[in-house]
């Protein structure tokens, strides 16, 4: 007869860089459900809205996250300007989608170290990482810091990058086109990794799109959904398709956010030969008065940021929907009958970020 | 504006049969958000169907309940959860109902309406 057991899962696991609580029921070895508890780093910071006005919450908005702050930054200034109606200088349009792609490639190789480490694959864990430490470099190069970016801003960009070190950030990207390729091979060629990814965690396209999954996760299963293709930042002037693998599982996950990898180089490509030359940042005047739910697309998947002004320079109302919340139901859908061996592989290939769920 | 965006006003009675509308047309649900206003809520339902974005929208007063829509979508019961625990709204027919422990904040409900300070008041601006 079946034993039914309660195991708490987090919010310290080894393959949990941060904090999230599951409460897995299980009958024997199999997880029957499993109940998440989040708010142990929540920070509150959509209530500070009513503490900064809105040009320094762009500061507040870049520490949502460590790892996609960029892009918080990014899609905060993106929902401003559209309820202001700011035109933001095509150069600079062009700089933010050079510093997202950049942004998407560090996060994923941060996740596939995270991932390998996960897996007991210490040495690609180090590669990831060490051909990591050169994206974060031609970060700081071009815009200052390297977690906190610290460059976008409300009407613009704060900092011009030179052209030359521009056309440097794709000669460099070309020498690691091939070392990420030869990693990423390895990644998912090893019988191990096949092994424990195939067929774990399956979610059909139906069940994907119906429970309101996002980015990588949504697109693994074959929905072609990529918030980009709305064209914000200079995406519409730039040649792309959503990278679809059809699987459903861990396995097809992990193959999407390396594929994705080399996509965002080649995007990075493109954008830099057509980076015009011109100003940077507009003047802002006025305040908003107004309201948009700004949409853009995260490593992670789609972020949806609600912004309501009053014409005051405090908003009245700041709202982030983050991927990772977007993804929760997914994952609790998908560990309800997957064995508690495959729980720390399941959860590692959703690439959670808890910093974004808990802003 | 990169893109067009539906807002539609609706009255909370009608909630369940747009949303059922909506899903029986193919939208996805991205997100509920809620608003503290002066003297209400306001809950936004969000859809998307091929990047066309689509809006409900409804006030509630304080302690008003509210129907889920988890039902429908099974994903909304993490935002109905949500805004239970951050704005005290209760929502009636969740399918997890988490009864306030999804979020453990310090202050419970801290977006829930309070009363403001006179000095609030008569200035009309926000706390600085």
């Amino acid at each position: 007869m079946a034993r039914i057991n309660a195991i708490p899962f987090g919010p310290q696991h080894p393959v949990l860089v941060e904090p999230i609580h599951f409460d897995l029921v299980t009958e024997d070895e199999t997880v029957v459900d499993a109940i998440p508890i989040i708010g142990y780093v929540h920070r509150g910071l959509e209530k500070l809205v009513e503490k900064k006005d809105f040009i320094e919450y762009t500061y507040v908005a870049e520490r949502i996250c460590g790892i996609c702050g960029y892009m918080h930054g990014f899609g905060y200034c993106h929902t401003i300007e559209q309820v202001m109606g700011i035109e933001v200088p095509e150069r600079a349009q062009y700089l933010r989608t050079i510093w997202a792609e950049l942004s998407r490639i560090n996060s994923h190789l941060l996740w596939l170290g995270v991932a390998a480490d996960a897996m007991g694959f210490e040495s690609l864990f180090m590669h990831s990482f060490r051909i990591r430490e050169h994206i974060l470099n031609m970060i700081e190069a071009t815009a200052g810091g390297r977690m906190i970016f610290g460059c976008v801003k409300i009407g613009g960009v704060r900092r011009d990058v030179p052209s030359e070190e521009l056309r440097n950030i794709v000669a460099r990207l070309g020498e690691l086109e091939p070392q990420i390729r030869e990693i990423t091979e390895v990644f998912l060629k090893d019988y191990s990794v096949e092994h424990r990814l195939r067929g774990v965690g399956v979610i059909s396209k139906e069940e994907a799109y119906q429970l309101g999954m996002v980015g990588p996760m949504l697109r693994a299963s074959g929905v072609a959904l990529d918030t980009r293709k709305i064209g914000y930042g200079v995406y519409k002037e730039l040649t792309f398709e959503p990278v679809v693998e059809t699987a459903g599982d861990c396995y097809a996950r992990c193959k999407v956010r390396v594929r994705e990898i080399f996509e965002s180089i080649d995007l990075v490509r493109q954008a830099v030969e057509k980076t015009p030359e011109g100003p940077i940042e507009v003047k802002v005047k006025g305040t908003p008065n107004g309201e948009f739910f700004g949409r853009i697309e995260q490593p992670r998947g789609e972020v949806i940021y609600y912004v309501k002004g009053n014409g005051s320079k405090f908003l009245e109302r700041f709202r982030v929907r983050v991927p990772t919340f977007a993804n929760l139901p997914g994952m609790i859908k998908m560990l309800k009958g997957a064995q508690i061996a495959d729980v720390p592989t399941l959860i590692v290939t959703i690439d959670p970020c808890i910093s974004c769920t808990e802003r | 504006m990169t893109e067009e965006q539906e807002m539609v006003s609706i009255d909370k009675k009608e909630l369940v049969g747009a949303v059922a509308e909506l899903r029986a047309s193919g939208y996805r649900l991205v997100q509920i958000g809620c608003t503290t206003r002066a003297d209400n809520y306001e809950m936004n339902y969000s859809f998307d169907r091929e990047y066309r974005f689509k809006n409900l929208r409804f006030s509630v007063k304080n302690d008003e309940e509210v129907p889920s829509i988890s039902y429908i979508y099974w994903n909304a019961f993490l935002y109905e959860n949500e805004i239970h625990d951050l704005f005290g709204i209760p929502i009636a027919n969740i399918v997890i109902d988490y009864r306030g422990t999804l979020y453990r904040t310090r202050i419970p409900s801290p977006f829930k309406l309070t009363e403001k300070p006179a000095e609030q008041k008569e200035s009309g601006g926000q706390p600085s």
